[in-house]
């Protein structure tokens, strides 16, 4: 823990804070979007947003795996489990709602083998243990869960494991935050500077932003996803914001390079090609926004072993996660937050995963919204 | 004089052998489980008598009863099982009350199948348990569903205790002012199970905390017969129960996380998990909620026993008509410490 302890000390915070309050210039706003749920999880979990002057505020991106995944893919998985196999996936997705208030939780209940897995490597390893079933590992995440599907893909070539296929759901950091910057709605959208996901850029480095950075002169900084890193990247952003530059910054000079993880890149690209089109959750059908399995190793594409179904499916009515996961609106503002919809009774996405903007805003910071 | 009759032909094969329906029909299989494993190790003269039920004397005074449904998977882990858990866990539900427990009863549900060898363990180690605690299984009951039915062994165990006089120990007596402590570290049994579950190997060991509270909870009453609230944090761990008696009682909490007493493995566990160590479950530690007074001798008192050696105060009861338990964070914000839904999960990415 030494190494993680020294990034959430209270008395660099109260020093960085001091740093942040001299930095802003008073009489204009802040508005820095976190695009990722882990930065939005470590704001509300340490309670970075008390520690910044009253001037900066955070937006709540759509980085969040579970979150951006549209309800026909839930339904989709759901489909899927029901066909007598076994479906292995990562925990949050389990208890997202689906079309009819289903979810792969309840599908369980009702008899679906449905496993939770915490690696690739599980659902490879229940497909070696169970033969005789087909094992369908539903793959969804950005580029930091891609590797591991890539390296699942090529091992089951590799043993001829002709039970195991995967449900490619992996989705494109730049090409979402594209998608956020280049459609806002006239005057919803003001976003001053993007707090880039470190994780992400341990894959992809910080270069596919600098287009972005140009294009849209919005600053990035790759930013930790300790409570120290937040602030600093924080600070990087605010003084970007105060000379009036839009460059992509890494604060998260610890892991992340220029240019990436190239072994880690070239595997992804060995086994995955951009699909053409791909519906997110809240952003709409976003061109070459996520991945899918080449031809190659076709055998392996669960979507083109099973018969699957692809309509589009209805948010919920009322549901304003579409909204929220673009930042244009808080999730105090939906109108279901906190009366129907809830972490016990989610209605959207944005409240199941735990790093999703509505949970974090009821689980950490509802004592706020009660006081105001 | 004739040789008495040997009850069953053969012995019970403790090594190979398993359970079958016939160890649940109510017949001489069951008579024979009954008295060559269950007897064998949890033996006493209530027991001994073999009826239906236990008669014993009534101590004067208030009596507390509690029952509890053991469920886990998978049965052993580090520092325990199922068979002393299903002790500790109602020791300790009796023990919250500020009570001596006197008394177990234990329902056994098996699966056909299950190893009888792995039974006999699990009962040897219901015996330490009851022995270490001073306490007797007196009464039980045994049923066996069909393969697939079951998932091993389930075992609920009902404890009644004596509350000594002058005690009154209830959840919905906290009041604003009031000391918050815990007896020790905190998510030690939770990641322990987990850790064996999804055999998931740490360079450091963790043990489960799994213990019988009430030698503990004896020394705190005698030194504060006056505690207002005692809970053990079992699932849902100290969150959740932190909630519940902010709820029971109409009042909030604000906790200092900086005072929390989370060993370094298991801290270390949770972060690589995505967990938050202040919902998992522990079976060997109690929150106590007393007057800002009783704060002193009661950590003092605790700190002389093993199992409060770690003792801490981790905040205050303060007035919220909201319920809230809010945390401020090591790292100097503010935030709330909510109900846990659902199961805690591992993050994504």
């Amino acid at each position: 823990m030494k190494y993680i302890d020294d990034f959430r000390r209270n008395d660099l915070a109260q020093k960085l804070a001091r740093g942040i309050a001299a930095a802003v210039q008073p009489g204009r706003d802040y508005q820095l979007m976190e695009f990722c749920g882990g930065h939005t999880h470590a704001i509300f979990r340490y309670g970075v947003q008390d520690l910044m002057p009253s001037n900066v505020h955070y937006v709540h991106g759509p980085g969040c795996p579970v979150c951006v995944l549209p309800i026909g893919r839930v339904d989709l998985a759901i489909a899927l489990a029901r066909q007598n196999l076994i479906l292995c996936t990562y925990g949050d997705l389990l208890r997202v709602p689906g079309s009819g208030r289903t979810s792969l939780l309840k599908a369980k209940a009702e008899g679906a083998d449905v496993r939770m897995v915490y690696s690739t490597q599980d659902a490879l390893h229940i497909a070696r243990a169970n033969p005789q079933r087909q094992v369908v590992f539903f793959a969804i995440g950005f580029e930091t869960t891609t590797p591991p599907s890539a390296v699942a893909l090529k091992q089951a070539k590799a043993e001829g494991l002709s039970n195991f296929s995967l449900v490619c759901n992996h989705v494109l950091t730049p090409a979402a935050i594209h998608g956020i910057l280049h459609t806002p709605l006239p005057g919803q959208l003001a976003i001053d500077g993007l707090l880039g996901p470190s994780h992400v850029s341990t894959v992809i480095g910080t270069q596919p932003y600098v287009p972005l950075a140009q294009t849209y002169a919005k600053p990035i900084v790759i930013s930790g996803f300790e409570p120290l890193d937040v602030m600093q990247a924080s600070l990087m952003l605010i003084r970007q914001i105060n000379q009036g530059r839009h460059e992509v910054e890494n604060e998260y000079t610890r892991a992340v390079s220029a240019e990436g993880n190239r072994k880690a890149l070239a595997l992804v690209a060995e086994v995955f090609e951009l699909r053409p089109s791909f519906e997110w959750r809240g952003l709409g059908r976003l061109p070459d926004s996520a991945l899918q399995i080449r031809p190659e190793y076709a055998e392996f594409d669960a979507e083109r072993r099973f018969d699957l179904p692809q309509q589009p499916a209805e948010e919920v009515k009322g549901c304003d996660c579409p909204s929220i996961l673009r930042g244009i609106k808080r999730p105090s503002d939906c109108k279901l937050f906190g009366s129907v919809c809830t972490p016990d009774n989610p209605m959207g996405s944005c409240m199941v995963s735990s790093e999703g903007a509505c949970a974090a805003y009821w689980t950490y910071g509802r004592f706020r919204q009660e006081a105001a | 004089m004739s040789p008495q009759p040997k009850r069953f032909a053969q012995r019970l094969n403790l090594r190979e052998g398993t359970v079958d329906m016939t160890h649940g029909s109510g017949g001489r299989a069951m008579a024979q489980l009954i008295e060559e494993l269950f007897m064998q190790h949890l033996d006493n003269p209530l027991l001994r008598q073999a009826n239906d039920q236990a008669a014993f004397d009534v101590p004067a005074g208030r009596l507390v009863m509690s029952t509890d449904g053991h469920v886990i998977s998978p049965l052993f882990f580090p520092g325990g099982d199922i068979g002393s858990l299903a002790v500790h866990g109602t020791l300790n539900d009796v023990a919250m009350a500020g009570a001596r427990p006197l008394y177990l009863a234990a329902g056994f549900i098996l699966e056909e199948g299950f190893p009888l060898a792995d039974l006999a363990r699990i009962v040897a180690s219901m015996a330490a348990a009851c022995n270490k605690a001073g306490v007797a299984v007196v009464t039980g009951d045994t049923k066996v569903v069909e393969r697939g039915k079951g998932d091993g062994v389930f075992i609920t165990t009902t404890g009644v205790g004596r509350v000594p006089a002058g005690v009154n120990i209830s959840g919905d007596r906290a009041r604003p002012g009031d000391a918050i402590l815990v007896s020790g570290s905190l998510g030690d049994h939770g990641v322990a199970v987990m850790a064996s579950r999804e055999n998931l190997s740490f360079d450091t060991r963790i043990e489960s905390d799994s213990a019988a509270l009430h030698e503990l909870v004896a020394a705190m009453v005698a030194v504060a017969p006056g505690i207002h609230c005692l809970r053990d944090p079992t699932r849902g761990g100290l969150a959740t129960t932190l909630n519940e008696l902010a709820q029971q009682s109409g009042v909030g909490m604000q906790l200092e996380e900086t005072q929390i007493p989370i060993k370094p493995a298991v801290a270390a566990a949770c972060e690589l998990l995505g967990l938050d160590p202040l919902y998992i479950a522990n079976e060997g530690k109690l929150i106590c909620i007393c007057a800002a007074e009783d704060a002193e001798p009661l950590l003092e008192a605790m700190r002389s026993h093993p199992l409060g050696a770690d003792a801490a105060q981790i905040g205050q009861v303060i007035e919220d008509p909201q319920g809230f338990v809010r945390l401020r964070t090591a790292f100097g914000g503010q935030r709330v410490v909510d109900w846990l839904t659902g199961e805690q999960l591992p993050r994504i990415c």
